[in-house]
């Protein structure tokens, strides 16, 4: 059953091959016998998704089900789930229970989808190897001495590993698509605005976009469908309308235009990886695209631009979490200071803390011109770089990361190479543009990852993309070994 | 850009983080070599280039000022380190 897409689920319900219980607790026995390898998840509920199983079962009979009723999903552990806990994989929030369901959560579960589980995070969405996690790192299972990429890792080894039928990722600087490129799946991050913020822990919120991994694109239509749309308990929500993004997978590829920016294929690239990015877009030639050579000049201030705005907006998200009125608190404070301090310094890890500081110095009196504001016209001109190339393609491709899975241990003691893993990513968050990674050809037994930029809200277009590419290759229905048949 | 010791004490006391001794050369060298990538930056013109704080560009949206949330202060607190008659007790802040 695990290995099924979400249609081929949605036909077995219907047709009482099983039923949502046993489907659920088939993947519930999956994540039990399995993950222990992986450190995927961070909290199971098995009680609960059984529950909202049975009541699936029920709607299924009586004919009220929808498309997603019964098949069972992972939540990464950043969205507020009421009456589960809720870390985002802090010591901090360790022993936060959330009081309210992100509206992400909500729209999932009204769509009759049993929560698994919430899935292991780099800490508060900060990093891009899942290293920084307080429950400990999780494991790539293509190899499980190498990292599965972040921040959303632990939803990407799930559903690499076939935990999960899907799951929920978010997307601030690569968070979606370096993961799903790391193990071989395929991620989606919509436009910014596109799916609500409500309920998902801020990192740094003009950046954060929600998301999904699943399988193959056109799961990622079916879910998408149902967790976008404008929110107004979402101030940066959009009121363009959602689409029905399964309608246009099947669109012909005939004459569209896919642009090529060098500054994605110049050095730091590895030649393998290149390699297998190059044979993709071979295979898009074939299915009747034209590459055409674009122009991104900014793409390296993306670095810096990012790195200054991120910091500066977690430094001001981040300082909610004070001991005061939920979250860790230090023993015996002397005082409200000596509280805020020690609360804060036990509660955050050192990735956490250096981002809150350089974000705090970038903000800081006689440094915000040069390093804020700078960072926010720098943005701008990345923004332009891309609407400049829209005129001219419909899509923009290049790789998802220079690398492929790199070791644990291998970069954790070197935040600014960390950072570097991010170049071909970071651009797309500050341009608020909709982007996937889909697997293509492994490197050395290692997965791949293709990113395909799309226009702002062209996601329909994006998934019908990456649908044709999948109906043409087999690469996303490769598994890794290990995980059963 | 390089930092001192003495700086990283002020950002880690307006950033409200308490940081050992024994931690501060190390956040030091940290935060300088991360602050070092920024270099890159002053090498950009930006003449007559605006600000960009959002995507979209799009500006705060507005509502009827009128109640819609209800009440769920025992929820909240509930998940609190320490209250008292509904109300969150800190360390004194007054003498």
């Amino acid at each position: 059953m695990h290995n099924k897409s979400l249609t081929e689920l949605a036909a077995d319900l219907r047709a009482g091959t099983y039923t949502s219980v046993e489907l659920t607790q088939h993947f519930l026995d999956r994540i039990e016998q399995y993950d222990e390898s992986l450190n995927s998840f961070i909290t199971v509920t098995p009680a609960l998704a059984l529950a909202a199983a049975a009541k699936a079962d029920v709607q299924i009979a009586d004919g009220t089900a929808g498309p997603l009723t019964g098949i069972p999903m992972a939540h990464k552990d950043i969205f507020c789930t009421d009456g589960i806990k809720t870390s985002c994989a802090s010591k901090m929030l360790d022993n936060f229970i959330a009081p309210y369901d992100a509206t992400v959560v909500e729209k999932l579960k009204q769509a009759g989808m049993p929560i698994l589980g919430k899935t292991n995070m780099d800490e508060f969405a900060m990093g891009s190897s899942n290293e920084n996690s307080f429950y400990g790192p999780v494991k790539n299972p293509w190899d499980t001495t190498r990292v599965p990429g972040g921040s959303s890792g632990g939803s990407a080894a799930a559903v690499a590993a076939r935990l999960a039928p899907i799951a929920t990722g978010t997307d601030t600087g690569g968070s979606i698509r370096q993961p799903a490129s790391l193990t071989g799946i395929t991620g989606i991050k919509p436009t910014y605005g596109r799916v609500s913020r409500f309920g998902m822990i801020a990192y740094a919120s003009s950046l954060d976009q929600g998301g999904v991994f699943a399988r193959d694109a056109a799961d990622c239509a079916l879910i998408l469908s149902a967790m976008s749309g404008f929110d107004e308990k979402d101030s940066t929500s959009s009121e363009v309308a959602s689409e029905d993004y399964v309608a246009a997978l099947d669109k012909p590829l005939q004459g569209l235009r896919i642009g090529i920016p060098a500054q994605y294929f110049d050095e730091g690239l590895e030649a393998d990886v290149a390699a297998s990015i190059k044979s993709a877009l071979e295979q898009y030639k074939a299915l009747g695209a034209e590459l055409v050579d674009i122009k991104l000049p900014n793409t390296k201030l993306a670095i810096p631009s990012y790195y200054v705005i991120a910091p500066a907006e977690c430094s001001a998200n981040l300082s909610r979490l004070d001991g005061v009125r939920y979250g860790h608190r230090c023993d015996d404070p002397v005082d409200l200071e000596d509280m805020y301090k020690r609360s804060r310094a036990e509660g955050f890890g050192s990735e956490v803390k250096r981002r809150i500081m350089v974000g705090t110095y970038a903000l800081s009196a006689g440094y915000y011109d040069a390093y804020y504001l700078k960072a926010q016209k720098l943005r701008r001109m990345i923004k332009d770089d891309f609407v400049a190339a829209f005129a001219d393609v419909d899509v923009i491709m290049g790789p998802v990361s220079p690398t492929t899975a790199f070791k644990i241990g291998e970069k954790s003691d070197d935040p600014v190479s960390m950072y570097l893993q991010d170049i071909y990513t970071l651009a797309v968050n500050l341009a608020g543009l909709p982007a996937m990674s889909i697997p293509v050809e492994a490197a050395a037994g290692l997965p791949v990852g293709l990113q395909i930029i799309g226009n702002y809200f062209d996601e329909a277009r994006l998934l019908n993309v990456a649908h044709q590419f999948q109906q043409a290759t087999d690469f996303h229905k490769q598994t890794p070994q290990g995980f059963g048949a | 850009m390089s930092l001192t010791a003495s700086d990283v004490k002020k950002i880690s006391h307006l950033a409200r983080l308490a940081i050992s001794e024994a931690d501060i050369q190390k956040y030091t060298s940290d935060l300088s070599n991360i602050l070092d990538t920024f270099a890159v930056m002053n090498e950009a013109n930006v003449d007559g280039v605006v600000p960009m704080a959002n995507p979209q560009d799009s500006t705060q949206r507005l509502r009827e000022d009128v109640v819609t949330e209800v009440n769920a202060r025992d929820k909240f607190q509930a998940i609190a380190p320490n209250t008292e008659s509904g109300l969150y007790l800190v360390p004194k802040v007054l003498e």
